[in-house]
Order: structure tokens, then sequence, then C-alpha cells
């Protein structure tokens, strides 16, 4: 009986090696851990890839960590692959400690269960700019906060509006006038995106939410003038009929190229907007309908939270390092080195005045609203509604109000 | 044959303990039949342990995934249930949304004319390729060699660089087409509702001549030259050659380039993700996108299993024709 076992030994443990595999994988997974063990370093997870804000941003997270007596293991993922890494990680109970995500995505993910209330950890979300609060809430309780916060303008080429002695436009009347008039040859009056995506969504929201218009019904006069402006500014060739496939990356890219006059996006694109020395550009406000209407534009950035993963010592410090993130002096800094918004509206007023090149975003970010303020996790579904409506009235399938009542019906 | 070998090689040693095994239950059995019989048996133990490595594999890494799938479509499947790991039942209401639909229809004619659309031209053109790289010339290989690169490039890069030469304003084939006074405005190739899918049809054809290529080529240097010879004496030359030679030689190559390209081009998803994103106004959604947008976007797992799996039900099709075609041919 032994001898025999022997002989065959290598063939019995390739095959309990084959069972045992997914056992161990699985296995893997569950990381059995004690809630009274000091903590000496936390797991950080952000989508941050990308220089410079990869080094802004890991530099905050060191000095946060330690403040609070820990080193931080940082994990950065591209953008795309993140929301499905979170989620690979909360069925396999390995959330990192301290978790970044894109505002329209938390209500989405504490939805599901997987994050602490930020409340359980006594951080102050005093002063933070009602926008930026209501993006990081779910069902009332607060469980994520962005450090500073983002949103789209109207981008113009000083230069090329001077020479057509046009004036930075207002109303939706002088963007369509000043539109056509900046359009001749190669280069188009103005360039947004419109592209099928939620970013072609976000474009849109400005005009949409200024003049009344709300997402929960897309159905309405007011979406329906707004998007009639989009199909104008299409069919009279202000706007090359690309903007269906563009990123915010290729409308940069148009203004960059001085083929477009004006363009809409966000002050991300400072940076390599002010690389080319030869390019003297303005920001204002997105235009409205009437003179009088508030612009309310989109609110952009990321917000930082707590996963629960079970171990209470390791959620206290993770907490303390994302109420250090939140501080004022943290803010303020990375405001500065992100070209984005303080969170708190004490700490915008004071950063307008010492960075005039962003005092039209921090104007915007008092009245900017969430995507997911009203909807939370039903946003996605009536985005995915706002896109094709664009797409189908830019084309010219359907008239913008019957585009409109399409997608909202479907 | 190896098989077997390997055992008859491994039994003398082990027989001992099967006969002190054999022992317990039956005295004095050195009888040769029960023998036989247990050597029997042993053999077959032996043939299932070395079937076990690949049956696990392929349970692990494709039941599983199969399995899994079909299980979500009939679930509530949001990103809840990866937290909590609850999904509830809900039969199939998941497959009546989808079905109903308003895009489903368009989806799968997209779909339908995507797939001919790009079978037809990859296999008119790699055909014609393969006939022409069969005449002896110089640069003959590294020409075909060449002719790969499509295949070697990440599916991303290619769409982003086609991207770039299809854009309106500023791509290189409106440039081109606009030096040679073909068009005077630029075309809206990836942005107009009616081209978009043409587009498309086209960049993928380009990304699959060289598999067409190379497998036809394979099967054309297969056709022995003396039946070329022969029919050349007949008066078989040219097209003739081609139609009562090469055609009829190259049917169990051709049935698999085809069956195996419908497989392929059917669940495309880079290619136009990266073109179009399923655009302008859904007019190069297929089915492969759509069942990712739902997924992978909306976060509709469950929606999005229930449009794969008629995916790939489709493809099931496709290659059930293909056995049996196959199986006919064998049996004639």
């Amino acid at each position: 009986m032994k001898s025999a076992f022997s002989k065959n030994r290598p063939l019995a443990l390739a095959v309990t090696a084959l069972i045992g595999l997914p056992v161990v994988l699985s296995g893997c997974g569950t990381s059995a851990a004690t809630s009274t063990e000091s903590v000496s370093e936390i797991s950080v997870m952000d989508y941050y890839n990308n220089e410079p804000d990869k080094t802004f941003i890991g530099d905050a997270l060191n000095a946060c960590g330690t403040k609070a007596g820990v080193t931080v293991k940082r994990e950065t993922v591209p953008g795309k692959s993140l929301i499905s890494k979170v989620l690979q990680q909360s069925s396999s109970k390995t959330l990192p400690d301290v978790l970044m995500l894109d505002n329209p995505d938390l209500q989405q993910i504490a939805a599901t269960g997987a994050l602490a209330p930020l409340a359980e950890f006594n951080i102050s979300t005093a002063d933070f700019a009602p926008g930026v609060l209501s993006a990081g809430t779910y069902k009332d309780k607060v469980y994520g906060l962005a450090p500073t916060v983002n949103t789209i303008a109207l981008f113009y080429n000083k230069n090329l509006l001077a020479k057509a002695g046009v004036t930075p436009p207002a109303t939706w009347d002088e963007l369509e006038a000043a539109a056509a008039k900046l359009t001749s040859g190669d280069q188009y009056g103005l360039a947004f995106n419109a592209n099928p995506t939620y970013e072609g969504t976000w474009q849109f929201l400005p005009v949409m939410w200024s003049n009344g218009g709300n997402e929960k019904n897309i159905d309405t006069e007011e979406t329906a003038q707004a998007l009639q402006l989009w199909t104008d500014l299409v069919k009279d060739g202000s706007v090359s009929s690309s903007a269906l496939n563009w990123t915010q990356a290729d409308v940069k890219d148009q203004f960059l190229a001085g083929k477009a006059a004006m363009m809409v996006n966000g002050p991300w694109q400072i940076p390599s907007l002010d690389k080319q020395a030869s390019l003297q550009y303005g920001v204002v406000k997105i235009p409205v309908r009437e003179a009088g209407q508030t612009v309310v534009a989109p609110l952009g950035g990321e917000v930082w939270t707590v996963p629960q993963t079970g171990n209470k010592a390791r959620q206290a410090k993770a907490a303390e390092v994302v109420s250090c993130l939140n501080s004022d002096e943290n803010q303020l800094a990375m405001a500065k080195v992100r070209n984005t918004i303080p969170s708190k509206t004490t700490l915008a007023a004071k950063f307008a005045e010492e960075n005039p090149k962003l005092a039209t975003f921090t104007e915007l970010v008092k009245t900017a609203r969430a995507r997911t303020g009203q909807l939370g996790e039903e946003w996605p579904a009536q985005a995915t509604k706002i896109y094709t409506a664009i797409q189908t009235a830019l084309t010219g399938k359907a008239s913008p109000s019957e585009a409109l009542k399409q997608a909202q019906g479907q | 044959m190896s098989l077997t070998t390997d055992v008859s090689q491994a039994t003398p040693p082990s027989r001992k303990a099967g006969n002190r095994l054999a022992g317990s239950t039956r005295t004095g059995a050195t009888i040769p039949a029960p023998r036989r019989r247990n050597r029997q048996r042993r053999e077959r133990l032996f043939q299932w342990l070395f079937l076990v490595p690949a049956v696990i594999y392929m349970a692990l890494f494709f039941g599983y995934p199969v399995v899994k799938n079909v299980v979500m479509s009939f679930q509530d499947y949001t990103t809840a249930t990866f937290f909590t790991g609850e999904a509830p039942w809900v039969g199939l209401a998941n497959y009546v949304t989808v079905l109903s639909s308003s895009l489903f229809s368009t989806s799968l004619l997209n779909t339908a004319l995507f797939t001919v659309g790009s079978i037809l031209g990859q296999f008119v053109i790699g055909l014609a390729l393969a006939i022409f790289f069969q005449r002896k010339f110089p640069l003959n290989g590294i020409l075909r060699s060449l002719l790969l690169l499509p295949w070697l490039l990440p599916l991303i890069v290619s769409s982003a660089v086609w991207r770039w030469i299809l854009d309106k304003d500023s791509g290189a084939l409106n440039r081109f087409l606009g030096d040679l006074n073909i068009v005077d405005t630029g075309v809206p190739w990836l942005t107009s509702t009616s081209l978009a899918l043409i587009a498309v049809v086209g960049v993928n054809i380009w990304i699959g001549i060289p598999f067409n290529l190379t497998i036809l080529y394979g099967g054309l240097q297969e056709i022995p030259d003396e039946l070329y010879e022969a029919g050349s004496l007949d008066g078989a030359t040219g097209w003739k050659a081609f139609r009562h030679i090469t055609w009829p030689m190259l049917r169990p190559v051709v049935s698999v380039v085809l069956v195996l390209g419908v497989v392929y081009t059917l669940k495309v998803l880079d290619i136009i993700l990266g073109l179009t994103n399923g655009g302008p106004a859904n007019s190069t959604q297929t089915i492969a996108t759509q069942s990712y947008a739902l997924s992978f976007q909306e976060f509709k797992f469950g929606e999005g299993a229930a449009l794969g799996n008629i995916l790939v039900i489709i493809s099931l099709v496709f290659a059930v024709l293909y056995l049996r075609a196959s199986r006919r041919a064998v049996d004639e």
C-alpha cells in the first residue's frame, strides 16, 4: 500500500495541487485581520497615474501618513480600470484602507455598502461648498470628501477674437454670432465634445442646467432649447461635426492648433495651454440663454473615502489621512499645483484673489452641481440617455425635442 | 500511443500492490483472469488521471465563466452584488429588457452588416493576395511578412491611428482625396450616420486581411502542382484553373477561415470602441459593444450578461453549421 502510493507520488501531488489551486487562490483574498494590532502601514488606491499629479498626490499622501504615524503603500491604476478594480476588490474583501473615487461614481460604490460614513470618524464637513458635499453624499451620509474640485468653462483665443473684432460671448445669441464670425477656412468658431460617452453628457450639462433643464426628465422645453443650441452650432458649421467623436483632449488640441477659436473645457488643460507661449487665452463662464440666468456648471473632481475593511484600527488611521488631505493647507497647496479649486468656500475666495487665472472657475464652483446630486445611483442610466439624445439631434436623425423624447422613453 | 506505453511501463512495479489489495478480498487470486481485469481497471484509472489536468483546466477557465455568465443573466446582478454577494433571481427579466429595447434591432442589424461586410472584404482581398503571392518574384517573402503588420499591432494602437486618418478636418485620408480633387469638403467618415459603419468595416477588413492571407496561402501551398500541370494539358489555365482546381481543393480551408472569421468578427469590440464608441447616434453599435456598455458603463451586469449570451448563441449557430458542413464533407 505504502509503496504503491510513493510510486505515484508525483502524480498525486500534481492532482492535489490542481484541485488545491483554486482553494489557495480564493484563500489569498481573505486576509484575516485583528483589530487590536498597532497599525504601521495603510494601503491607498487612486487613479492619478500620470505626472505631475502622480507626484503631487503622492507627496501629500506621504506627508499625511507621516502625520498619522503610518507609512502609505500606494497603488495607482488607470482611470478606466479603477471601478472594475474596486468591484473585484470588494468581492474578494481586499479593499484598500483609503480609496479615491471619481465623484459621480461615489454613490454607486457607497450604495453597495463598501464605504464607511465619514461621520463615524468625526471628520468635519464644515464650510465645504454644497455641490461638493452632495457629490460625496449617499442617502444623507457623507462618504467622501474632495480636497479640490473643477468644472468647465469657455476658453477663448484672445488673438483670434481680436482679429475678428469679437468680444467673449455671454449669451447664446452672442455665442452663435461670435462662433459664426470666427469660422472661416480651416478655423472653426467653437469646439466642444459631444461624443457618445459620459464626457459628451458632461460638456452639455452647463447649457442644459443653466437654462433650467433637469436630468430627472430630459423631455422638457428647457433641455430642448439647450440641445437646439448645440444642434444649430454644428448645423451652421461653427462647430465641426467631428465633435461627435472628439474627446476633451481632442478639443484642447483643436484649440491649441488654432483650429477652434473658442472651446468648452476644464482647468486641467491649463498646463498644456501654458506650454504654448504664443497662445493668449481667456476664460469666461459658459453663456446662458438670457442675460441674468445663473450659470450652473457640473462639478468635477475626485473624492477620498474610507472603505469598510472590517479593521477599525486601520480605518481610524485611514480617516486621519483623508481628513488631513482635506485640511486647509492641503486644499490650497493641491489647488495651486493642480490648477483646481479648493472645496471650502472661504478658501476658494482667498484662492481666487491669488490665482486670477482660475477666478472664473472659482466663481463657477460656488453654484456648481454634482451629477449624482439628484439621481444618485440612477445617474449612469440617465447620462446615457442624455448623450444618446445629443447624438441623435446632432446627426440630424431627429429634432432636438424629438431626440430627447425618444431617449427619455427608452 | 504514448499513453499506452507509459501505462504498461508503469504497471510492473505496482502490480504487486494490486495483488495485495485483491488478495485481501479474494483468496488465492493468482489465476490470470481477475488479474487481467485488475490491470484493465488500473489502466482505466490511469487514463482518467491523465485526463484530470485537462478537465480541471477546462472546467476552471472555460466551464466556470460560461456557467457563471448564464447564471448571471438570470439575476439582478449589480455593483452591490460584488460586496454583499446577493443577486436576486429575476428569471427572464434581463432577456425581456434587452430584447425589447429599441436599440436591440439596431445592434443586431449593425452586427450582421459589420460581420458580412468584414468577412466578405477580408476574404476576397485575402484570397486575391494569397494567389498573388503564389507566384515567385523577388521580395515575395518580405512583402508577405509586411502584410502581417496589421495583425501584430495592438488593436488600440490601430484604432487610434485610423481614427486620426479618418478625421474629417485634418485626417490624412481626406487630405489625400482633397489633393486629388475627388472631394472638396471633408468627408465625415466617423461622424456621419451613413458612413461610420462603412468606415469601421473598412478598418476591420484591413485588420483581418493578414489572417485570411496566411491561412489561405497555406491552403494554396498544399495543392499539388501536378494538378495544374495536368489541367493545363487539358486547357485549364487562368480562371478555369482557379474555378476547377484551386477552389475545390481549397474548400476545406475556406470553410475554416470563414467560420473562424465570423466568430472573431461577431465579438469585435476594441476596434469599434476605439474608433467611434458605437456612435454617431448608435450607428456603429453592435451587440458586443452594447453588451460591454451595459455591463461596464451602466453596471447592469445581468443585462450585459444576457446580451452576451445571445451573442454566444449566434456564434454557436455558426459553429454548429460548420461542424455539420465538415462532417458531410467527410461522409462524402
